[in-house]
């Protein structure tokens, strides 16, 4: 009979930590800040499979990192979110429910599995002026071990997130209308690419859920309004 | 709430299905009891036409349960996307039921993938959840919706009718169905023409409503003393719009008129 080798659980999870930073840093970073209008997701992605996918009604999530895990992650939120809506209403369907959720299904996988998730989430929920108690927009980001927290203004996930915030907590200011919301969220993303002087419109993907929107409130930004917020 | 199933597809009935299945009736006993005994609220008529932009649905707002009015504004004509609709009629619990279910499948379907379903595509949905009420409708408890849209690949309204086997059949024209189905389908025989107006398909269609009120004890049509009004979508490359109530008012009131001076013209 042999004898497993020891590790100490400290080893153990410093270990899978440097290995899921390392993989989130191989990834671009994607920023997200709340707008006089509602709340804008912004990352930098040139191919067609897209980092920021709506949640449901005022619910929307981001993911940087390995695609294939965070876009199975997103498909479990919409499952989440629809089948809640459904058994409940509409209106139950919070951030803060599902990014918990999230906390936990991802804490879990860094706990018990040999490999952690290479991701890393944000989930943003925009207010509604109509429904006293849900008037506050609200922004969660849940990193790769589960740690959860919430954030006012904006918010960075990726590799790049320390750098981006203390650029965004200079020049950032609450009420932003969107045009400024968008050059903003560009110039912190280009500060975070290797050398590109700027980000084309056509390599950018952004998203705002819109406060003034009947029903669902997601809209994909296309490249041609983009460009024109943008002034390019 | 349960946080990751077992189901990785992306339609939403089937991860009930999957996944919840104590949301859905047990169909395994409903052969044990018939309930045709249950006295259930059944929604009446609905109809559906083409015009020049797109197509138009249309519904009285009476359900009945047996003899009695069970709700005398009910609603009928639900958009299930921003370029569909669905017209319920039979057993109202299941039929809501199901067009609720399908407007979620497909928004659930359209997060999932990223790209909506063709509008073929989810007529033929709506036939298989049709199919699976089969051993209700066995029962009694019969579900016929009519389903219309528009569809953005061929720049056309279209419109389905189905039977309670789920069998998908598209029309070219206009469709109606409930327990007015055949009077309102007799007066849309006369009233339509290819390419007509959004305008003049909205007076067909409560003609048509109005006809079968007229004929079918059990079929709302206008209730002006409540100020109740069918609710008509008109769906087109710009989405769907409900006329008005004032426009509906205004077009039933001129047919009363006609008729009522017809009426007065032959007793003259």
């Amino acid at each position: 009979m042999s004898m497993p080798f020891y590790v100490s659980p400290e080893q153990v999870m410093a270990d899978k930590a440097e290995y899921a930073r390392k993989g989130i840093a191989r990834g671009k970073s994607s920023v997200t800040l709340e707008y006089e209008g509602g709340v804008l997701l912004m990352a930098e992605n040139p191919s067609t499979l897209s980092k920021i996918g709506e949640i449901y009604d005022r619910v929307a999530f981001a993911g940087v990192g390995k695609f294939s895990e965070f876009d199975q992650l997103r498909k479990v939120g919409v499952r989440y979110a629809d089948v809640k809506g459904y058994s409940y209403s509409r209106e139950d369907v919070r951030a803060k429910a599902l990014a918990n959720a999230y906390s936990q299904a991802v804490g879990d996988v860094f706990t018990n599995q040999m490999k952690p998730l290479e991701v890393e989430m944000l989930v943003a929920e925009v207010g509604d002026d109509n429904l006293a108690g849900h008037e506050k927009n609200a922004i969660y980001r849940v990193q790769f071990d589960g740690s959860i927290s919430d954030h006012e203004g904006f918010c960075v996930i990726g590799g790049a997130a320390e750098e981006l915030h203390s650029y965004l907590t200079n020049e950032y200011r609450a009420g932003i209308p969107l045009g400024e919301a968008v050059k903003l969220g560009r110039n912190a993303l280009q500060r975070a690419s290797d050398g590109e002087p700027r980000v084309a419109p056509e390599n950018l993907e952004v998203c705002q859920l819109e406060r003034q929107r009947p029903g669902r409130k997601f809209n994909r930004l296309a490249t041609d309004q983009l460009r024109e917020l943008l002034g390019d | 709430m349960r946080f990751g199933g077992s189901y990785q597809g992306s339609s939403f009935s089937e991860l009930l299905e999957v996944d919840f299945p104590h949301f859905r009736p047990d169909l395994s006993r409903v052969s044990e009891v018939d309930l045709r005994a249950l006295e259930v609220p059944h929604g009446t008529t609905v109809l559906a036409l083409k015009y020049v932009d797109g197509v138009v649905m249309a519904g009285d707002r009476l359900a009945t349960e047996g003899h009695r009015v069970a709700s005398r504004d009910i609603q009928k004509v639900y958009a299930t996307d921003d370029h569909s609709l669905v017209a319920i009629a039979g057993a109202a619990g299941p039929a809501i039921e199901m067009a609720r279910i399908l407007r979620v499948e497909l928004e659930h379907y359209e997060k999932i993938e990223g790209e909506s379903l063709e509008l073929e595509g989810k007529a033929n949905k709506l036939s298989q959840m049709i199919r699976q009420n089969l051993p209700m409708a066995m029962q009694g408890l019969v579900v016929v919706p009519l389903f219309a849209g528009y569809d953005l690949r061929r720049h056309a309204g279209r419109l389905w009718k189905y039977d309670v086997t789920g069998g998908r059949y598209e029309e070219t024209e206009f469709e109606a169905t409930g327990s007015g189905g055949l009077f309102a389908g007799e007066s849309l025989k006369k009233s339509y023409s290819p390419g007509m107006s959004r305008g003049d398909a909205v007076k067909a269609a409560i003609e048509a409503l109005t006809d079968a009120a007229d004929q079918d004890r059990a079929t709302g049509g206008v209730d002006i003393e409540r100020g109740i009004f069918p609710i008509v979508g008109c769906c087109s490359q710009a989405g769907i719009e409900n006329a008005l109530d004032s426009e509906i008012k205004e077009i039933y009131q001129d047919i009363m008129e006609r008729r009522r001076r017809s009426a007065s013209g032959a007793a003259s």
